[in-house]
């Protein structure tokens, strides 16, 4: 779509190793069934990639592959083993802190990142007053604002995030990450927890406001149509790495990684009229540990495409069409398959 | 044949303090061997509530206020705790949402297996290992036996939910009510576990009540739907019918307003407002304040109309292709 528009996030080797630092309640049971501590946890390996100003980038793939710590990264709430985050050629963080409010984030679970004893009117000040975006005084029309872009009417600002349905909820937090004024928002799972009529509202307001404020977004989810119908690009990530990379109607009409295909293939459709619909078909056996993934090609044993060469050599990604890139040793023979229908 | 459960004009109301709620208001339908229905309908339509009706598991506030639910031909609707506890596991099972929080961290797969079969079986403990063993293979768990000794954190959501269904059907019931048991998990898994339970209904005739709001999901495991509205189903049918052809105006605005029946990027057709609150409904048709096609009759309760094998409430039912021609 905007080809020719210039970069706005560049992300260049990133990597996000977890210590073995566990919870107390983990320690509790790992004591209880004598276990040692579990190894290091590589959630993000060698993401690199870019998004024009004003794109949105759809990033999918199964529960525990990396997206929300990759989303996390970006938004500068961790801070990167290795590589770095630039925004607009600059850095987002130096000497380990976040060095600028031009990224926002809007997580899955609104209920989780709104302070249940604090006004709703009072979450949404929050942010800007403390980082000077408007004076003290401003504060009540600065919140009114962004109520109303959000779709809520903003004499709602001195009730309590209780008062509200989970669809409201979540343009409250919208509008809570907007009144940042970013210039990059990061959607973690934003419709996940929506049944499908309030998924829709919460859609139509993404959609409005990305394109009435030229917002750049990474939008995370693992519901494949809703990132199709959301994104300009998508990533697809396995076990922390990224393996493949297009514009949507490429990914999802002409996927150049198996592991792509396999995707597309579990997602469960309803057919149009005097369509007859393939069976959905799962993908062999189950993602494995990310604490000892397999050598190689991470998806190589799950893989029907796999040969000896992919469990001995990490594939790299490269370009598989114009503007396409996969992580595959065999990506032209998964290339060859017939073009999706719908895409 | 005669359906192995038969539910008529069930009724669930919740007795609080702010008033009273009607969950489930006067749902009727009946279930063959090896069917499997999906039950479909928006956050708060009543969906679960209407499938904790079927196992008696209802606590105060919450009563079964009316009307009747059969399994294999036996009343369950009054029938005493003890009794209904007897056929809970063993011929009516539920399956729920959060595999989680159906197991219990601190016990092995193996223990809270066989405590589930102990509730109904008397075997030796070789027997009920081999049972628990087998159990876990059908649901496509590789190296059972071991298994048993892992605790459920060392499974995977999807095989947690695999246990979750395998325990289920320890003592192969003849009905399994699943509330949403793949929502909380991935298309990869979901679609495994779909593949499971229609190859389990359709190899021991176990019969289903798919719960969830995801219709793609059910159209691709049940053979009939059940479309449900602020406690009332208000329509049912053939899956492939009702998702291609529906007759009631909100079955046809929750197909409109998923992302794949409007362009990318383009707005998605939402469904004006929300569902009102159950304990103050509009009289008449409840979804009529929302819908497009509303007249002054709705301000009164549709009938059930029923035609070639399909049902609906509803005064101004969305029109039938002609090719499709509906004989009765
Ligand atoms: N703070 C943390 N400490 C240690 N490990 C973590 C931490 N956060 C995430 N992980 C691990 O990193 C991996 C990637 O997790 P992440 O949450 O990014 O996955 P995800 O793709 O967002 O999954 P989901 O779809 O379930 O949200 C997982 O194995 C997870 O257990
Ligand atoms: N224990 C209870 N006490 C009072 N009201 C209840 C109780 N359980 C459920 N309800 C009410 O009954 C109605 C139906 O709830 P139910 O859980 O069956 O909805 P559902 O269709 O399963 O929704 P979801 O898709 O969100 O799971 C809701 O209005 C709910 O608030
Ligand atoms: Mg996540
Ligand atoms: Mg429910």
């Amino acid at each position: 779509m905007n080809q020719h528009r210039e970069t706005y996030l560049k992300i260049e080797n990133v990597s996000k190793i977890f210590g073995p630092r566990l919870s107390m309640g983990d320690r509790i049971l790992r004591a209880a069934i004598r276990r040692g501590p579990p190894p290091s946890l590589t959630a993000v390996s060698g993401v690199s990639l870019t998004l024009a100003k004003g794109q949105t980038l759809g990033l999918v793939g199964e529960s525990g592959c990396g997206k929300s710590t990759l989303g996390r990264v970006i938004a500068g709430i961790y801070p990167p083993t290795t590589g770095k985050v630039m925004l607009d050629g600059l850095a987002l963080m130096e000497e380990g802190r976040k060095v600028t409010t031009a990224v926002q984030t809007v997580f899955q679970d609104p209920f989780a990142s709104l302070d249940p004893r604090m006004k709703v009117g009072e979450a949404v000040a929050e942010g800007p007053v403390a980082h000077g975006i408007v004076p003290r005084s401003g504060a009540r029309a600065h919140v009114a604002k962004w109520l109303s872009h959000a779709g809520l009417d903003p004499t709602l600002a001195d009730r309590y995030p209780h008062q509200f349905s989970g669809g409201q909820r979540q343009r409250i937090a919208i509008a809570r990450a907007l009144a940042m004024q970013p210039k990059l928002l990061i959607c973690d799972e934003p419709v996940a927890s929506l049944d499908v009529s309030i998924q829709a509202q919460v859609i139509n307001l993404f959609l409005e406001l990305r394109r009435d404020l030229d917002l750049t977004c990474v939008f995370i989810s693992h519901d494949l149509s809703v990132v199709r119908h959301v994104s300009d690009r998508v990533a697809v990530m396995y076990l922390g790495r990224i393996v493949e990379l297009g514009e949507t109607h490429q990914v999802f009409g002409r996927p150049s990684h198996p592991y792509t295909a396999a995707l597309l293939d579990s997602v469960p459709r309803i057919a149009a009229e005097g369509e007859v619909l393939m069976e959905v078909k799962p993908i062999s056996g189950e993602i494995p540990s990310p604490l000892n993934p397999p050598p190689g090609c991470h998806f190589a044993p799950r893989c029907p495409l796999a040969t000896a060469r992919c469990t001995a050599e990490i594939p790299s990604l490269r370009e598989t069409a114009p503007g396409q890139r996969a992580a595959c040793h065999h990506a032209e023979s998964q290339l060859a398959e017939p073009e999706r229908a719908g895409a | 044949m005669s359906p192995v459960l038969e539910v008529r004009d069930l009724r669930t109301e919740f007795f609080t303090a702010a008033g009273t709620l009607r969950a489930v208001n006067d749902v009727s339908f009946s279930l063959n061997e090896g069917e499997i229905i999906g039950l479909v309908g928006e956050s708060g339509s009543g969906k679960s509530v209407t499938g904790f009706s079927l196992l008696g598991l209802i606590d105060a506030p919450g009563k079964i206020t009316g009307g009747s639910v059969r399994l294999k031909g036996d009343e369950l609707v009054g029938m005493a705790q003890p009794d209904l506890r007897r056929r809970r596991g063993r011929d009516i099972a539920m399956i729920f949402q959060d595999p989680i929080a159906t197991l219990n961290p601190l016990l092995t797969i193996g223990q809270q297996m066989e405590m589930a079969l102990a509730a109904h079986e008397r075997l030796s403990p070789r027997a009920s290992e081999d049972r628990c063993a087998e159990a876990l293979e059908r649901v496509g768990i590789p190296s059972a036996r071991a298994r048993l000794k892992a605790y459920p954190h060392e499974f995977s959501g999807g095989m947690r939910q695999r246990v979750a269904i395998s325990i289920a059907l320890l003592h192969r019931p003849a009905v399994i009510v699943a509330d949403e048991p793949t929502t909380a998990l991935d298309v990869s898994i979901q679609a495994q576990i779909v593949t499971e339970m229609k190859m389990l209904a359709r190899e021991f005739g176990v019969a289903m009540i798919w719960i969830s709001h995801d219709l793609a999901v059910v159209s691709g495991i049940a053979q009939r739907i059940a479309v449900m509205y602020a406690g009332r189903i208000v329509e049912t049918g053939p899956a492939a019918q009702v998702l291609r052809q529906p007759r009631h105006p909100y079955t046809r605005g929750l197909l409109d307003s998923m992302p794949h029946a409007t362009a990318p990027g383009q707005a998605l057709r939402q469904i004006p407002g929300s569902m009102p609150s159950m304990m103050a409904l509009p009289p008449g048709c409840a979804f009529a304040p929302r819908c497009a096609f509303a007249s002054p009759a709705c301000t009164s309760v549709p009938e059930l109309t029923e035609a070639a094998g399909r049902s609906w409430r509803c005064f101004h039912p969305l029109d039938q292709p002609a090719q499709e021609g509906i004989t009765s």
